[in-house]
């Protein structure tokens, strides 16, 4: 029995053809029944994410078996797909290299165990795996830890909106009791608030110049909506301003500011300047209490992190490569009769 | 004995610092246990070095610099267990790492002094002051050190692209509650040390009641002004630093205490 993987992801299909093919969650256990039925699998499990749909089978004929496999799925699609296959090691090393987030579109997000997790257990209830896929899965949720808590390619954020959440917990913390202020209507800023939603933030208020459109982006967000000359009075009040109008001049001096800052009593201010040209002075980062951010700063550290976790790429290869030996000497140690045939093709 | 296990407690310290430091070089620096066992090692280490050397001397062992500069960075770690596990601040222990190390070695390279054995009867009130003294000033070292990391971060977050100690660092807010505490702790030990200091058989130099009272005013101004809001965090973190280096310099005021506990 051989282990393959066959599938398509964010590299060989676009999004439109990756819709057509996901499976939803409520269809996983009928189509496992129908592939492990019309391919003959000895075991398998389903992965189906935004980014990817994948099959994971065990199989005596992998080659009918894969072509079987993306027949069921193009026939439940209703659609054509390259798909690609990978066997027996490089089977196990695709699954490890999925599940440590380094075949996704960011690399190094976490988001994907989660998926995989879900994708296991799925099988796992509908009674599709057995030995082998068990210890490859166990195994893979290993080597995600591994190379998390091991490496650092999940440190850092890959963008704007996560950096700006990322330089907001270094400020506060738990961001649960933040009050955020987003200035402008734009899809820039609205994007950052939803990040910080995202991690807790639960107090909106939205100020524009056309009021309709804040009240509109404030119902959208589940903020409340501000009178655009009314928004300064707000400063004291909150603890992040997130600015992306399209004003010529600046919308806050230091001068403007400083007298806030002393009715704040001690509690810092973090301010995101989206807007080109900026909306505050540059001089407000000086300030006692102060974290001024604009869009190029917010940018560089997007890029390091990129950049950083690429530099990780090849530490976490040598610990799946480890973990793929150890799988592969499990499998090799296997009584004859059910024995898993996974040979390294390296 | 006393010696092997102080230059134990030593290496231990030795061991976490350099350990750490080797880690945030690579930025592969995970806060958590190593640093905390290294510290945890040490501590219990010096404990018994103090346990035996007290045994020996009848009294509190802070008899002279090198069992105050012991008993300090025994205070310095004792403060780090209870407040960098409680709040979770793992990283405080590679700050705190490089001050109980230096602390230590500077008492083992020390010429070796005598331990002034107690001939009369104990005055309690004179072991209180100068053992909750020394405690009071291993907090404040603390808070120094929290100080230092506050400075940190708060620079790297006012930087355009921060460094990658950023990310090892815990946020602000936290580091202000941790110097809070720290100050409050420290200035009520202090303070407690100071008013024992009152009830001493023997009258204590003017010279070294003026620094105490001295370094206490200065904690607790600032600890005052922090609370009715005159004082940033960040001015506080700064005068955290000063304060402390302030202290040290009441340490010969100390070394005098310890010549007066040997009479």
């Amino acid at each position: 029995m051989n282990i393959f993987c066959v599938g398509i992801n964010h590299r060989t299909a676009r999004v439109s053809l990756r819709e057509r093919f996901a499976v939803e969650q409520g269809s996983l256990s009928c189509l496992l029944a129908e592939l492990r039925r019309e391919a003959a699998l000895g075991e398998a499990v389903v992965l189906s994410t935004c980014n990817r749909v994948e099959i994971y089978g065990l199989s005596g004929d992998v080659d009918a078996a894969a072509r079987v496999c993306a027949d069921v799925l193009q026939r439940s699609a209703g659609a054509e797909a390259e798909f690609y296959r990978r066997e027996q090691a490089e089977g196990a090393r695709h699954l490890f290299r999925v599940a440590c987030g380094l075949d996704s579109m960011v690399v190094g997000e976490t988001e994907i165990l989660g998926q995989v997790k879900e994708a296991y257990a799925a099988a796992l209830e509908s009674g599709a795996t057995g030995a082998a896929l068990n210890r490859l899965f166990q195994q893979a949720f290993r080597v995600a830890k591994q190379v998390r808590t091991e490496t650092g390619i999940t440190r850092g954020a890959v963008s704007v909106g996560s950096v700006a959440v990322e330089l907001a917990e270094k400020i506060f913390g738990d961001l649960a009791d933040c009050r955020v202020l987003l200035l402008g209507a734009g899809k820039a800023g609205a994007r950052v608030a939803r990040s910080l939603q995202s991690r807790g933030v639960r107090r909106l208020v939205l100020s524009n110049r056309t009021f309709e459109r804040a009240a509109e982006l404030a119902r959208e967000l589940e903020g409340m909506a501000l009178h655009f000359d009314q928004w300064q009075s707000a400063l004291p009040d909150v603890d992040i301003v997130i600015s992306s109008t399209a004003a010529r001049g600046r919308l806050l001096s230091a001068a403007e500011l400083s007298p806030v800052m002393t009715a704040r009593a001690d509690r810092p201010l973090f301010l995101v300047d989206l807007a080109v040209p900026r909306d505050f002075d540059p001089a407000l980062n000086g300030l006692d209490g102060v974290f001024l951010h604009d869009m190029d700063s917010l940018e560089a550290m997007s890029q390091r992190s990129v950049e950083a976790r690429g530099r990780e790429v090849e530490r976490c290869e040598e610990l799946i490569d480890a973990q793929v030996e150890e799988f592969l000497s499990w499998a090799r140690q296997r009584p004859e009769s059910t024995k898993v045939t996974v040979t390294s093709v390296s | 004995m006393e010696r092997y296990l102080l230059a134990g407690s030593t290496f231990c310290y030795l061991l976490g610092f350099a350990y750490s430091l080797v880690l945030l070089g690579a930025g592969k620096f995970r806060p958590g246990r190593f640093n905390l066992y290294a510290i945890a090692g040490g501590f219990v280490l010096q404990t018994a070095f103090l346990y035996l050397r007290g045994h020996a001397v009848g009294r509190c062992p802070i008899t002279n610099t090198f069992e105050i500069l012991v008993f300090l960075s025994w205070s310095v770690a004792m403060a780090y267990l209870v407040v960098g596990t409680t709040y979770r601040i793992s990283l405080l222990g590679v700050f705190t790492a490089p001050l109980v190390f230096g602390l230590q070695l500077a008492a083992l390279l020390l010429p070796s002094a005598p331990a002034a054995v107690r001939r009369g009867p104990p005055d309690g009130w004179l072991e209180l002051h100068a053992s909750t003294s020394l405690v009071a000033y291993g907090v404040l070292a603390l808070a120094c050190v929290a100080g230092v990391m506050f400075l940190v971060q708060e620079k790297q977050l006012k930087m355009r692209v921060p460094g990658s100690i950023f990310h090892l660092l815990p946020p602000i807010t936290t580091l202000a509650v941790a110097m809070r505490r720290l100050l409050w702790f420290g200035v009520i030990l202090l303070s407690v040390g100071i008013v024992a200091g009152f009830f001493i058989g023997t009258p204590i130099g003017r010279v070294k009641s003026g620094a105490s009272i001295l370094v206490w005013l200065v904690y607790a101004g600032v600890l005052f002004l922090w609370t009715r809001n005159v004082l940033h965090s960040h001015r506080v973190a700064q005068y955290c630093v000063g304060a402390f280096a302030l202290a040290l310099i009441t340490l010969p005021a100390m070394y005098a205490l310890g010549g007066m506990l040997a009479k």
